[in-house]
């Protein structure tokens, strides 16, 4: 039995954050990260007829964002020619940093873990900002992620600055909550 | 000098964003040494930010979502 449905009028409020984070971390640029999540939504919109309703609608479109990417390192690939991997020994060169000692990784670097750990935290943090009410949410954003002036906020969503403190407060004080258990 | 638990909050939550005077920093101190639970909301809120701060979040701006909204009418 179907325990979720379909709703494509309000994949684009929903997810477009969460799916455009994801997709940014994994190809580094912006406009790219933002055909693919465009991509995303017209498959979905297509392939709407084979949704079981297994999984929840974000699972689902992320499945499809997956393969987006994919495709897109594939196409990428494919007008290079090839992959390549090239290995230099640097045999032949007298510079330091020869010695293939001083090549491998570091093992006890941590910037693999930081990275991977900072892109947990950023979907964990989308996730908790995708449960706020819808206007918060954009406040929030708006305020915290895009880094936009109180007075330009204020203009754009016609109110004045007390409704966004009051806005920005229960929004902070909710994400406090949600991030809680693992991230404080 | 004295200020409210709410008026901390406020002036705690303006302090994230760099919108709070040496003033009103000067009260929210003084309030905080005096008030567990506005103190254990300002080291949260303060640790909130840097979570933001690290997770390094992007979004898409209005008129993009828009955009995404007309193209996916047009296609529906």
């Amino acid at each position: 039995m179907a325990e979720h449905t379909l709703l494509p009028d309000q994949w684009v409020d929903r997810y477009a954050d969460y799916l455009f984070n994801y997709a940014v971390a994994r190809v580094s640029d912006a406009e790219t990260a933002k055909d693919l999540v465009q991509e995303t939504f017209f498959a979905g919109l297509n392939s709407a007829k084979n949704y079981k309703g297994e999984a929840s609608e974000r699972t689902w479109l992320i499945s499809i964002l997956k393969r987006k990417v994919i495709d897109h390192y594939r196409r990428s690939n494919s007008k290079k020619g090839k992959a390549e991997i090239r290995i230099n020994y640097n045999s032949d060169s007298q510079t330091e940093g020869d010695w293939l000692e001083e090549q491998v990784a570091d093992p006890f670097s941590r910037d693999g873990d930081n990275i991977m750990e900072n892109e947990e935290l950023g979907l964990a943090l989308q996730d908790c900002i995708d449960k706020l009410p819808l206007k918060q949410a954009q406040v929030f954003r708006m305020k915290t992620i895009q880094g936009m002036e109180t007075e330009d906020i204020c203009n754009e969503l016609n109110i004045n600055p007390s409704n966004l403190w009051v806005m920005i407060h229960r929004a902070r004080t909710s994400l406090m909550g949600c991030l809680n258990e693992n991230w404080f | 000098m004295k200020i409210s638990c709410g008026q901390a909050a406020d002036i705690c939550n303006r302090s994230q964003y760099k919108e709070s005077n040496v003033w009103e920093k000067l009260k929210l101190r003084l309030h905080l040494a005096r008030c567990r639970e506005c103190k254990k909301y300002s080291s949260k809120n303060a640790k909130l930010t840097t979570l933001c701060d690290k997770a390094g979040l992007c979004c898409l701006s209005e008129e993009d979502k828009q955009g995404m909204k007309q193209k996916l009418d047009g296609e529906a």
